[in-house]
């Protein structure tokens, strides 16, 4: 699928990721050749099999991670070594520092990056109340729930206004009910920012319910099998699992990787079984 | 006060009761053992009249001389260990050996090239305290979890700003643990050495009283190290707590 040249936020083309062998051990093809463009403003959810090479993806996005061949662009330019400005991470693991309290914690890149006092006051304020974390500014990440902490890496990640955020299964490690209030607090910070959002999940119901576009990977090595549009207004919340559409979406995300997921597990055959 | 707590108090103060009782019915000797009672009556004679201060400071100086330097010398040579895993497989096992080695044995040689002077005992002390703190670090740095070395990246942090910005605060428990140690080790080498050989200190002056069968002073200024070493003993205990507490790490 093709975007207007103006639309394209982010480009990855013909993108592979091979990791090294070493000690007698075969290279590890792990993912590509992967073709994408991520538009200006959209919610685009990718969802494959465990293993399949999602992360990868990601890091190679964020340019946390080198591609072993093909290119990514952001904004027009290359990826290359670091992560540009501009892009915003937040990871599947609980990345909060346990040593600063909850405003320090969402203060530290803006600090890092010697912004005005002031101004790193505003954003942060604005930032913990957007996340409801107004109340818990002064405690430390271990006073706090998982989804907090969460929610915690998420205004630190917001208060740099990036353009591009990318989120790497940042609620796997949460409840079901849990996860589906955190997506609609994904689905207004989208909103309120404008920014794209990559999201790398392996639930189907969360990538259906919070996306304009759905990847669909392959069992390793990762590439897209199926870019699903999920057609949902841009305000909406979790109540859209209630909708007809949304088993559809889910059906044909599942029909893509039932067979893949049972590669990934290491079962031969078409998935029929 | 916990329930814990108010039984280790009740051992303490039983203990020292019972010491008082035996020394004091003459059950043992006062020319071997005075009652706790009379050793606090000399500590603060002994503190009050000023008469040990130059001793004090020499070796509480030295002390934090030692530790000082350990700290540093440790911190350093942990990161740089930690980031360099060809020679960590090579130095772990000396690290794993190390205080199986009786460094005392090195204290005649550390005379010979320095003379009778403090920094045979400042080196002694960093000797048995600066390893401590070199696997403290090793230990810290091996357990923080590889999500902050990408958060670092996201953050465009070198190695330097990694390093004390997030690696160092992240093994910050496990340092103090480290630097505990450190304390312990190093008031015990200098204390060792000075009651070895020195021309004064804390040390010194106990094995000087001890060969003058001066029993008062020699316990007195045995109850006063005791002190001072449980004080600086606790006071870093409150502030690991105070760390480990911040991390959930303490119920």
């Amino acid at each position: 699928m093709t975007a207007a040249p103006g639309d394209v936020h982010a480009r990855l083309a013909g993108v592979t990721r091979v990791y090294p062998g070493g000690s007698g051990r075969p290279p590890v093809h792990a993912l590509g050749p992967v073709d994408l463009e991520l538009r200006k403003g959209e919610f685009f959810a990718v969802v494959g099999p465990s293993g399949c090479g999602k992360s990868t993806l990601l890091e190679v996005l964020a340019g946390l991670q080198p591609a072993s061949a093909g290119t990514v662009t952001f904004e027009g330019r290359a990826v290359a070594g670091e992560v540009p400005d501009g892009i915003g991470v937040v990871f599947q693991e609980d990345a909060s520092f346990p040593w600063l309290t909850v405003y320090d914690n969402a203060a530290f890149g803006l600090r890092r990056a010697g912004t005005d006092a002031a101004e790193v006051k505003r954003r942060v304020d604005d930032a913990l109340a957007f996340m409801g974390l107004k109340d818990f500014a002064g405690a430390y990440p271990a006073q706090l729930s998982g989804g907090m902490r969460q929610r915690v890496c998420i205004a630190r990640t917001l208060v740099m206004q990036p353009r591009l955020i990318l989120l790497d299964e940042p609620f796997g490690a949460l409840d079901a009910q849990t996860r589906l209030l955190m997506g609609d607090e994904v689905l207004r910070l989208w909103r309120r920012t404008g920014a794209t959002v990559f999201l790398i999940t392996h639930a189907l119901d969360e990538a259906a319910m919070l996306s304009d576009r759905i990847g669909a990977m392959s069992a390793r090595p990762g590439r897209f099998l199926d870019i699903i549009e999920t057609r949902w207004p841009r305000e909406r919340d979790s109540t859209v699992v209630g909708e007809p559409a949304f088993g559809a979406v889910t059906g044909r995300l599942w029909e893509n990787l039932r067979g893949e997921s049972l590669k990934s597990l290491g079962h031969a055959g078409t998935g029929r079984a | 006060m916990s329930r814990a707590g108010v039984i280790r108090l009740a051992v303490v103060v039983g203990a020292v009761g019972l010491l008082e009782i035996i020394c004091r019915t003459g059950v043992i000797s006062h020319r071997i053992l005075i009652a706790p009672s009379e050793m606090a009556a000399a500590m603060w004679q002994i503190v009050a009249s000023g008469e040990a201060n130059a001793d004090m400071a020499r070796t509480f100086g030295t002390v934090i001389v030692s530790v000082v330097i350990s700290t540093v010398l440790g911190l350093a040579a942990g990161l740089v260990v930690h980031a360099h895993p060809r020679l960590r497989q090579a130095l772990d096992p000396f690290f794993a050996t190390y205080y199986a080695v009786p460094v005392f044995i090195f204290y005649p040689v550390m005379i010979a090239l320095f003379g009778l002077s403090v920094v045979p005992v400042i080196l002694m002390g960093v000797a048995a305290s600066a390893v401590a703190v070199i696997i403290a670090t090793l230990n810290g740095l091996d357990r923080i979890p590889r999500v902050l070395t990408e958060v670092s990246r996201a953050h465009h942090m070198g190695a330097l700003d990694t390093a004390l910005q997030l690696k160092l605060p992240a093994a910050a428990p496990y340092f103090f643990a480290g630097l505990k140690l450190a304390v312990t080790y190093g008031f015990i080498a200098v204390i060792a050495s000075e009651f070895i050989l020195a021309p004064a200190g804390l040390g010194h002056a106990i094995a000087f009283a001890y060969n003058d069968f001066n029993n008062r002073q020699m316990y007195g200024l045995m109850l006063l190290l005791l002190i001072v070493a449980t004080v600086v003993n606790m006071a870093l205990h409150h502030v690991e707590q105070t760390l480990l507490r911040r991390r959930g790490r303490l119920a």
